[in-house]
């Protein structure tokens, strides 16, 4: 099934739930889902019978723009061969999403990866720690903003 | 063998040839140079090559460098890749267990001073010597097998120039 079949379908069941399509671009088509649908949506993609997404291929944080930032899932079904890419944008005030480590266990770590480097929270992740960098890290490294701090733990960082 | 080889001569002065005379320093040296066990523990994409001189090829087992999975068993610690900050704590706290004698080899240029990571590593230490002494620097990225063979017989000669009467630097 194409990404745009897949969108009509989508737009039918959670109407405002589901944003704009962009079709004309470089990359792979996607759409944009809210913030606080993306699990619904997940849990409908994984068990509709015509489109059982049942692999969670990526799941990406990005610094989206100047005052958000997004989450990107990559989707493939293994019965039916086809792929999705759906993107969650955040803003940055309030950088919360819906987890859908219930749906994918895969994403499990994929959130905690985002969560450690870009730095939004996944509301109902079962443990949203770091992962890559220490506990006591601070701040979010893949954040444009992102300032590397002088020193860690009495150790220079920068060269 | 070199020490004893070298002493042949005075050996057969005493008749029944189970004497050698030497200097303290000599044998003591001589027995460190030609047992480096070294740390098991490897890091990066340098581990790679690091595992590539140790298997039949190249063979480290000849120069008596072994892997021990313990640091109060070791002589040397092979830093062989990128240092993390998140591992540099661990490898500070290695480097304190290990008994003296010990001898510090980095391998690469991660372990040297930061490597490809040297701008943009938000997380990497640029260059272990800031953490541990350092004995030898192998340059690389990563270093050939023959690469770190050097490095290691560069550092038997520096072992083989040690004096208990003189203090290291
Ligand atoms: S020096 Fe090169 S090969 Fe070695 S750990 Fe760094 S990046 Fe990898």
């Amino acid at each position: 099934m194409e990404t745009n079949e897949v969108y009509e379908k989508l737009k039918r069941v959670f109407e405002d739930g589901i944003g704009e399509i962009k079709t004309d671009v470089p990359v792979y088509p996607f759409f944009f889902v809210s913030a606080d649908k993306i699990n619904a949506v997940s849990l409908f993609l994984r068990d509709e019978e015509s489109l059982q997404f049942d692999n969670l291929s990526c799941l990406s944080g990005m610094d989206y723009d100047k005052d958000n930032l997004a989450v990107v899932y990559h989707l493939y079904s293994y019965v039916h061969h086809h792929k999705l890419v759906v993107k969650v944008v955040i803003p940055k005030s309030n950088p919360v999403v819906k987890t859908v480590s219930d749906v994918w266990a895969a994403a499990d770590w994929h959130e905690r990866e985002a969560y450690d480097l870009v730095g939004m929270t996944f509301e109902g992740h079962p443990d949203l720690r770091r992962i890559l960098l220490s506990e006591d890290w601070e701040g979010h490294p893949l954040r444009k903003d992102y300032k590397v701090p002088e020193f860690y733990k009495g150790m220079k960082v920068p060269y | 063998m070199g020490i004893l080889n070298k002493l042949d001569n005075r050996v057969e002065q005493f008749e029944s040839g189970n004497i050698i005379i030497t200097s303290a320093d000599k044998l003591l040296n001589w027995s460190r140079l030609s047992s480096m066990w070294q740390m098991f523990f490897g890091l990066a994409c340098c581990a790679i090559e690091m595992m590539a001189t140790s298997a039949s090829h190249y063979d480290l087992d000849r120069f008596g460098i072994i892997p021990r999975p313990s640091p109060r068993h070791v002589d040397i610690i092979l830093i062989s890749g990128t240092v993390t900050l998140k591992m540099a704590t661990r490898i500070k706290r290695l480097w304190d267990q290990m008994p003296e004698p010990k001898y510090c080899l980095s391998m690469g240029s991660c372990a040297n001073c930061g490597g490809p990571y040297w701008e943009h590593g938000y997380n990497v230490l640029k260059g272990v010597d800031r953490i541990i002494p350092v004995d030898v620097y192998v340059p690389g990225c990563p270093p050939r097998p023959e690469a770190l063979l050097e490095g290691l017989i560069k550092l038997q000669e520096r072992i083989r120039e040690q004096s208990l009467a003189k203090k290291q630097a």
